[in-house]
């Protein structure tokens, strides 16, 4: 009973989950594609999370460990070089409203 | 003190957390719905991240923190400077490449957890013993004791096989993309032919037979490796075959699919901010995927099953001087001249100009063109870059204004009344043989219908076809000249006669 109703609860919280994505993701420009592309990336690399739980549990023999630095190590790469890069771009696309003036400094 | 760390560590406060932190994904990415708020959305997404990770590291036994920080202070140290330096060019290879570490770390952590359980998911004896204890009356009584590890729920079993065999696809996948993006390995297809589908639908056969296996209690590591090995091999089979100008599709399925990999492991782990943020990627990568496919006219079924026009855009590539026709060669004066008498002059930009770091100097000259009262405006192709919304990137980064971009749908019926279109390296995109000719292989496919304007400058370095391998009927037309040379000293080139007229 109590693992059926996990487990019916995260398939709720599942397809609920799409449905915002769907809803949220269509309302996106296509002049901002690339920055939705790379931010929902960033997000993704939420997996570390997964790294990190498993790295907590005893028991773990010497593979294991190596297997899930790496895994927490591609993570970070994900999370961090995603939303970093996501920001650079954003930043260039922020100063154009003001296309007027010429010698302003651009991106960040 | 002891009560504030048994709750700061409680199940609830934990899961509470993550509710804030999947919350803040959403409101995130609700701000990349325009470019103001787009800056302040995608950093509530990231404090959203933050804060999951605070979360899974207040779980109560959570150790290792040697090891965790040593993964962290490794993946900050690539991760970083790779985001910082990266050009705004090679972004679809970037975008491969994280996405492809975020797929690996998917099926890495599917196979800890697998070995984890006992290289099972089924149940088994983990050690027997026997002890020895005294009774109430004083007397031995020896009790036989088997440790048995219970069996784990086939659902997790299941989400977790998903999971590995999905996050190893994507990992390869994404890392061969990102070598076709590189130019490390050729852009055009690569297959075994009409064998292709055969073996790809074998590799898809065996990694699932592998996982239905061990979903039903096989005990063996090595099995695990071998469906992990057969994703690998699949992740590569479908990429390698699949050509430069489909990759725009490719870099969203793979998108998605890590997003959809990362939902499941959120399940297998029972972890709702994992299942979220993976269903919102999932969404994303699905949305761009199909409005790509749309934009090329293909299925994305078409374009999995492998080749971007089978062996015909090869054939194409090999035949480029045997067209019949001649092109007409022009100069920068001439193309000056030309610019500086129009009224109205599109900018058709294409990957060959993000190549050449043109866009800088392309706006450069449009502005002079502006001071004479040329009316600018750019048309943007959805394709036109290497992955979705590319090109507007490139421009945003060159100061264009907003107003010029002008989208496929818009920019198409402009072309009658534009005098001179100026196209820079943009080649597939603008070929009037994906509208008259039923045998090309981009047959069918949108294009900017620049040969209905007044008269057409081509910027291109050679006559070498492009990323797709096919050639270009556009360079035939008797409106079109051809500006042969780099694109960006030949913009600098226009502008620098421009100034003289």
């Amino acid at each position: 009973m109590i693992l059926a109703s996990v487990l019916t609860t995260n398939l709720a919280i599942l397809v609920l989950a799409g449905f915002i994505g769907f809803v949220v993701i269509s309302k996106v420009p296509n002049t901002l594609h690339t920055p939705l592309m790379s931010g929902t990336n960033a997000i993704h690399g939420i997996v570390l999370l997964g790294g990190l739980l498993l790295l907590g549990l005893s028991g773990l023999d010497g593979l294991s460990k190596v297997l899930l630095v790496i895994a927490v190590a591609f993570g970070t790469i994900n999370v961090v070089g995603g939303f970093l890069v996501t920001d650079r771009m954003l930043e260039m696309f922020k100063s154009k409203p003001k296309p007027k003036a010429e010698d302003e400094e651009g991106g960040s | 003190m002891i009560l504030a760390t048994s709750f700061l560590q409680s199940e609830s406060f934990i899961y509470v957390l993550y509710i804030i932190a999947f919350s803040l994904f959403i409101q995130g990415l609700r701000g990349l719905a325009g470019p103001t708020t787009a800056v302040r959305g995608n950093r509530t997404a990231a404090v959203g991240m933050a804060i999951a990770v605070v979360a899974t590291l207040l779980y109560p036994g959570e150790g290792n923190w040697g090891l965790i920080a040593l993964g962290i202070a490794i993946g900050t140290a690539v991760g970083v400077p790779a985001a910082r330096n990266v050009k705004m060019t090679a972004m679809p290879q970037m975008v491969a490449l994280f996405n492809g570490v975020g797929g690996g770390a998917v099926a890495l952590i599917s196979w800890v957890e697998f070995r984890h359980h006992g290289s099972t998911y089924g149940h088994h004896v983990v050690a027997s013993t026997v002890h020895t204890l005294v009774g109430p009356g004083g007397e031995s009584v020896s009790v036989g004791h088997a440790i048995v590890q219970p069996a784990v729920p086939t659902y997790v079993a299941i989400f977790s096989v998903f999971a590995a065999i999905v996050g190893s696809v994507s990992f390869w996948g994404s890392n061969i993309a990102f070598g076709k993006l590189q130019e490390i390995i050729p852009g055009r297809p690569i297959s075994f032919g009409s064998a292709q589908q055969a073996i790809n639908g074998l590799l898809v056969v065996l990694a699932l037979a592998a996982g239905i296996d061990l979903i039903a209690g096989a005990e063996s590591e090595w099995l695990f490796i071998g469906m992990l090995v057969l994703a690998a091999l699949l992740g590569n089979a479908v990429v390698l075959p699949i050509g430069g100008a489909d990759m725009p599709v490719v870099i969203s399925l793979l998108n998605a699919f890590t997003g959809l990999s990362a939902a499941a492991t959120g399940v297998a782990l029972n972890n709702p901010a994992l299942i979220v943020a993976g269903m919102i990627v999932g969404a994303s990568g699905s949305i761009l995927t199909n409005l790509m496919a749309v934009a090329m006219n293909r299925s994305i079924p078409a374009i999995i099953a492998g080749g971007f026009g089978g062996g015909g855009a090869v054939e194409g590539a090999e035949g480029a001087g045997e067209h019949a026709g001649t092109v007409k060669s022009t100069s920068a004066q001439d193309a000056a001249i030309q610019l500086a008498y129009a009224s109205r002059v599109v900018i058709v930009p294409g990957y060959g100009m993000a190549v050449a770091q043109a866009q800088h100097a392309v706006r450069e000259l449009t502005k002079e063109l502006e001071k004479r009262g040329v009316e600018i405006s750019y048309a943007i192709h959805p394709v036109a870059g290497r992955m979705p919304g590319h090109m507007n990137v490139l421009l945003a980064e060159a100061d264009v204004p907003y107003d010029q971009l002008k989208e496929m749908e818009d920019a198409n019926p402009e072309f009658q009344r534009t005098d001179v279109s100026l196209v820079i390296g943009a080649n597939d995109v603008t070929n009037p043989a994906a509208k008259n000719t039923p045998s090309s292989p981009i047959y069918g496919m949108p294009i900017l219908e620049v040969n209905d304007s007044q008269s057409v400058i081509v910027i291109k370095r050679s006559m070498n076809p492009g990323f797709a391998g096919i050639e270009n009927e556009l360079y035939y037309d008797p409106k079109t000249s051809m500006l042969f040379g780099d694109a960006k000293s030949a913009v600098s080139e226009i502008a620098a006669e421009l100034s003289q007229i």
